[in-house]
């Protein structure tokens, strides 16, 4: 494929869009919750490759790889805190569809 | 074409594909496992990117900490014998319709613009480097990380109790 190599910024800013695509298809049509938090990994993953591409061939320092750091921290803090929603809301309704969710109450 | 050409385009179809498994695949169980895919693929990247220590800490947090917990709210929020209905989808065409129209905007982005690039690329450790640089000009943000991971912990520990009435 032409231009497509390991020095050249644009592939990986390509790889970066189709992670991003499949995780918003993933957020698009998942109705469960689980799935839905898995897509938004993905979202996040193509973020920090697009950091990191532009920290190596576009800058030069390392900036862009301290804020994939961050982003990777807040994706951990993130997945806790939505698991444990997850969590709660399958004790309370017994199911993890997030259409079941939509009342906000039993 | 030379090794590390082959070697990228391995990490790139490994990467690209497992996200694929997980956005389509029926079964949320094959889809949590092809994140370990994309994960570990995603740290194949950042490594011909020369980030040693952002590849280390994608293995590190996003294999060792999110995944399993991913896996665990699986395990206990499903029953194994109707993993099948439990992946539902609703609206794939709409979606497909609205990710290729993004995508396609995407790329023609990366294509059309023409980015800064360095003069020279260079290929260094980076460990010692991030250390100086968390001290220095990001001394804020990351006191506020161990306050935000803080306020996570506790807060993920007070919504997943069972809460016990008397």
């Amino acid at each position: 494929m032409p231009g497509f190599s390991p020095n050249e910024l644009t592939s990986y800013l390509t790889i970066g869009a189709v992670l991003f695509s499949l995780g918003l298809f993933t957020v698009l049509t998942r109705r469960n919750a689980i799935s839905v938090l898995m897509g938004v990994e993905l979202i996040l993953n193509s973020a920090n490759v697009n950091y990191v591409a532009f920290s190596h061939f576009g800058s030069g320092n390392l900036d862009g790889q301290l804020y994939a750091i961050f982003v990777i921290m807040l994706a951990a803090a993130e997945a806790a805190v939505g698991l444990a929603i997850v969590l709660a809301i399958f004790q309370i309704f017994h199911t993890i569809d997030v259409e079941a969710a939509e009342t906000l109450k039993e | 074409m030379e090794v590390s050409t082959v070697v990228f385009y391995l990490v790139t179809v490994i990467t690209v594909g497992s996200a694929a498994m997980v956005a389509f695949s029926r079964n949320i169980i094959y889809s949590a496992f092809s994140l370990l895919g994309t994960f570990m693929g995603m740290a194949g990247i950042y490594i011909f990117l020369g980030a040693d220590f952002v590849a280390a800490v994608q293995v590190l947090i996003y294999v060792g900490g999110i995944l399993v917990l991913i896996l665990f709210a699986v395990m206990l929020t499903h029953r194994i014998t109707d993993v099948e209905i439990t992946n539902r989808s609703a609206g794939r065409i709409p979606a497909l319709i609205i990710i290729a129209v993004f995508f396609a905007l995407l790329v023609q982005t990366v294509r059309e613009t023409p980015w800064v690039r360095v003069k020279e690329i260079t290929y260094e450790p980076t460990t010692a480097r991030i250390g100086d640089l968390f001290l220095e000009n990001y001394l804020l943000p990351f006191e506020l990380a161990s306050l935000v991971l803080l306020a996570a912990m506790i807060g993920a520990v007070v919504l997943s109790r069972k809460e016990i009435k008397e």
